[in-house]
This record gives structure tokens, C-alpha cells and sequence, in this order.
């Protein structure tokens, strides 16, 4: 997976943000179309790690709560599938950012 | 005339990029981006193994993971080993999710001094919002198609 990554990034030079935004959504349209889920389970982190697991576990997410409450679940799936990683994510960005350099005060 | 002189130039620069990159690195990195993503997602499998040891369900143990896994990304870039891993690995660490939870961490210390809230709290998503936007934005979409497709 990331071997993919590298050669996009060196072949086509695109820069590390738009890499993320097109694995998350390739992660978003593998997952749609049912392709991810064999990775998945023969992967196992190796699969859920890296972003396009994330794109996966939106795309599940969002088909999961279609299922269970109908046309709102498009719009609430994805978000609460993800909601861990992306609480966490903000979370601790936001701690270490406070940490990580020498604070102003004394 | 300028235009050409500038495209000129253009020409020059991506020919001397062109010399300074040969094949050979492309391989180079490839392999250490292999093997250091391949590292990134053995922790997670780790992880992985140690929650359901604990007996956490399968459902919910990615969340664990993923949690984990954003928590090590932030916590290795706030001490700066993170950059110095990335330099050696490329998109090794950039496609797991450490390198998310890095692409938060970075710009939120680099513009620390900007203030709290517009600093830390504005620059934090420079790099993480686009993911979230084309990310939560096609899942919505996945999700309106599925619905009309199940209907």
C-alpha cells in the first residue's frame, strides 16, 4: 500500500496532501464498491492502518447506518464510523502542538 | 519574451530534476517506503492483537487501533522523530494513518506563534480538512447511492 504511495509521489510529484485526499477517497470508492473488505480481512491492519482504510471505514459506515435509519444515515455514517480516529486526531494534535514547544509563560 | 525566458528556465529546472532523480531511487525508496509502512501497520496489527486479547469485540476494534495509532503519529512528531523517520521513508509514513495524525501535528506547532486560535487551532487542518472534506464528503455520496440503489 504504501509502496503504491511512494510511486505516486515520485512519479507524479504530487505533494503528500493531495496523496492523502485521493487514498482516503480511493479507500471511500473501494470500500463502496465492496473491493476493500477481502483486503481487509486477509490484511487485517496492514489494511485498516494506512488511509485507505479510512476512506473503507467511512464508506462502511455510511452504508451501515443507510441500512439501519434510512436516507439520514448517508450523512451520519461515515462521520461516527471515523469519529474515533478523528477525535483522537484533533485531540492529541492538539495537546502535542500545546506541549511539544517551550510554553510562554515562565 | 519573458514568458519564454521564464519557460526556459522551467525547461532547464525540470531537466536538472529530471538528472538529479534517476530510476535507482525511485526502487531505493520504494523499498524503504515498504518496509517502514510495513513496520507502521505490524504496530497496528500488535495493537490490533493485544485488544482482542482483551476481548474487545471485532466491530469495534478499529477504532482502537486507529485511536492508538493517531496518538503515536502526534505523540513521535511532537518530539520530532516523526520527520526524521519521514525523511528516510516517504510515503511510508504518510499513507498510514501516523502520517494524518502527523499532517495535524506539524503545521499546528509550526504556526504555534500565529496564537491558539487561529495558529494552532486554524492551521491544524491545512492538510488534514481537505482529507476530511473529500473523505466524509464522497462517503455521503456512497452512502445517497446506496440508499437509492437499495430502495
Amino acid at each position: 500500500m504504501c509502496l503504491i504511495g511512494q510511486i505516486l509521489m515520485d512519479k507524479t510529484k504530487l505533494t503528500p496532501a493531495r496523496i492523502l485526499v485521493s487514498f482516503v477517497t480511493a479507500g471511500v470508492i473501494l470500500g463502496a464498491l465492496g473491493i476493500y473488505e477481502p483486503i481487509y480481512k486477509y490484511g487485517k491492519a496492514g489494511a485498516s492502518v494506512p488511509l485507505p482504510g479510512f476512506g473503507y471505514a467511512l464508506a462502511k459506515g455510511a452504508i451501515k447506518d443507510v441500512e439501519k435509519y434510512g436516507l439520514i444515515g448517508a450523512f451520519t455514517g461515515g462521520l461516527k464510523a471515523t469519529a474515533a480516529g478523528v477525535s483522537a486526531a484533533i485531540f492529541f494534535g492538539y495537546i502535542m502542538a500545546l506541549v511539544s514547544k517551550p510554553r510562554t509563560k515562565k | 519574451m519573458e514568458k519564454k525566458a521564464e519557460k526556459n528556465i522551467s525547461n532547464d529546472f525540470s531537466k536538472m530534476v529530471n538528472e538529479k532523480n534517476p530510476e535507482s531511487t525511485l526502487l531505493k525508496d520504494c523499498i524503504l517506503a515498504f518496509v517502514i509502512g510495513g513496520l507502521i501497520c505490524d504496530v497496528g496489527q500488535f495493537f490490533m492483537n493485544l485488544f482482542l486479547s482483551y476481548g474487545v469485540s471485532n466491530d469495534d476494534i478499529g477504532y482502537y487501533v486507529a485511536a492508538i495509532m493517531v496518538f503515536l503519529g502526534a505523540f513521535l512528531t511532537g518530539i520530532g522523530v516523526y520527520d526524521d523517520i519521514a525523511k528516510y521513508a516517504g510515503a511510508g509514513t504518510v499513507v498510514p494513518i501516523t502520517g494524518f495524525a502527523n499532517s495535524i501535528v506539524a503545521p499546528a506547532m509550526e504556526f504555534k506563534n500565529e496564537g491558539y486560535v487561529f495558529g494552532i487551532g486554524g492551521k491544524m487542518f491545512v492538510i488534514a480538512g481537505p482529507v476530511l472534506v473529500y473523505g466524509v464528503s464522497s462517503s455521503v455520496i456512497v452512502g445517497l447511492i446506496y440508499y437509492f440503489l437499495m430502495r
